[in-house]
């Protein structure tokens, strides 16, 4: 039976690990490599690395950080933050990258979804949405790190991107992330009930029934946490232990 | 020394690593002399079905591939790479595959709120006894990632199957001919087994 996804998601800058990941055993704190590694001994099932660099000539440190991880680590990872061309798309892809994930150059140019999508397959384009509640209970998307109300739906827009070629959502909510209190279960239902390919919720993850929720009510295909993780409140294997008894498929 | 085929598909490097990290030497090439010598040839893939055979063609790797498995050493094709292995796939209608075994490669139906792609970890159905999978125990995960899915006319020949609301054919094995739809590469420690257990053949 198809499992249900649990995904930590590390920030990198400058090619390192920021916020640093509590895990004892690890040598450097802040090595992608040791990281990844160390999670995927701890059963997670995909990671997602989003970059943070602020400037724009550091490409190659991703690209390179990505092919040391895939030179060590074999399960499926995911990254994003400033990917904004097709070449760009190739060289991580190339280093050993399995997904993508665009945002704002995905609203500002809807085209590279279907660009990336016809060139390399649907599999790899990640649309990620950052969406925040509207007064009329609707939801809106941002953009450059949800700085920027961009005034188009929420629904609409993951509607389109699925249309465009996307292959997942990756659904942040930003009234809920860093919060603890539980996922957006509304807006994950409401974009998760529309879209045909997988979606990942994302922002909010407090404790293992949060999980349980999302991945029911929320119809979310997938679930992403960060700190959580990193700093040990919360172990997978648990997670996983007590959505299998709950009657969610996941990989054991 | 494994060769690994290269017609500028996707996730060459991730198959590489993987061998790699097992301690295999790997070459890529498309070279028909260099995929001669080889001990064992690694098709892998992602991408569309006919864009495959027509970068497989434009390289003339179909000889290759012919001869390669004519020849008796191991051959393994992964996702794509088992797919154009059989007579013809729903996905480029119109493309014949490399008719090396019979089968037809079906569109998911994705009845019943299923997603296509099939995307994420299934568990294996292990069955008549396939190389690939000595010390794997039945019901293992294996990551796939994939729209279309392989109908086997010998059932003989499947080794592994999952559900995703049909039967899919996960793997097969055929004299020196092996392939999985899921990515061994990406499938953490099992995978890497079935990639070590190919190597050992």
């Amino acid at each position: 039976m198809l499992t249900k996804r649990i995904i930590p998601c590390l920030d990198v800058k400058d090619g390192r690990v920021v916020k640093g990941v509590n895990f004892i055993d690890l040598k450097d704190a802040g090595d992608p490599v040791q990281i990844a590694a160390a999670y995927d001994k701890a059963g997670a099932d995909e990671l997602v690395f989003l970059d943070i660099t602020a400037s724009s000539d550091h490409r190659n440190t991703v690209v390179e950080m990505a092919s040391r991880v895939a030179d060590q680590v074999f399960i499926p990872f995911t990254v994003g933050g400033g990917i904004r061309t097709v070449e760009d798309f190739k060289a991580l892809l190339r280093a050993g990258a399995d997904k993508i994930s665009i945002n704002s150059a995905a609203i500002d140019n809807p085209s590279l979804i279907s660009a990336a999508a016809d060139k390399f397959g649907s599999q790899c384009v990640v649309v990620a949405i950052d969406a925040k509640r509207r007064d009329d209970g609707g939801f809106n998307i941002y953009k450059h790190g949800g700085r920027l109300d961009c005034g188009i739906d929420a629904v609409e827009w993951a509607m389109k991107a699925e249309k465009l070629g996307a292959g997942e959502i990756l659904l942040t909510s930003m009234d809920c992330d860093g919060t603890k209190s539980g996922f957006d279960i509304e807006l994950t239902r409401a974009i998760s009930s529309v879209c045909s390919i997988p979606v990942i919720a994302s922002g909010g993850a407090g404790s293992k029934e949060d999980f349980l929720d999302v991945l029911t009510d929320g119809g979310a295909d997938a679930a992403l946490a960060a700190s959580l993780f990193h700093y040990k409140e919360l172990e997978i294997m648990d997670l996983k232990e007590y959505l299998n008894n709950n009657s969610i498929p996941v990989r054991l | 020394m494994i060769a690994i085929l290269d017609y500028d598909a996707g996730n060459i490097n991730s198959v590489e690593k993987a061998f790699k990290i097992l301690g295999e030497d790997t070459v890529l090439t498309r070279d028909f002399s260099v995929i001669e010598r080889a001990d064992r040839a690694v098709l892998p893939g992602v991408g569309s079905f006919s864009d495959a055979m027509s970068h497989i063609k434009k390289y003339e790797l179909d000889k290759s591939i012919n001869d390669f498995i004519a020849s008796g050493k191991p051959f393994l094709g992964i996702c794509l790479g088992l797919q154009v292995l059989f007579d013809y796939s729903d996905e480029g209608i119109g493309t014949e595959g490399l008719h090396v075994l019979p089968g037809q490669i079906l569109r998911i139906p994705g009845e019943g709120g299923l997603k296509v792609p099939h995307m994420g970890w299934n568990s294996l159905e292990i069955k008549n006894n396939g190389r690939l999978f000595a010390g794997v125990k039945d019901q293992s995960f294996v990551y796939f990632v994939h729209s279309y899915y392989l109908k086997a006319e010998d059932p003989a020949i499947v080794k592994a199957t999952c559900q995703y609301g049909v039967d899919i054919h996960a793997s097969v094995e055929k004299d020196n001919v092996f392939a999985c739809q899921f990515h061994p590469e990406k499938s953490s420690s099992v995978g890497l087994t079935i990639l070590k257990n190919f190597a050992n053949i």
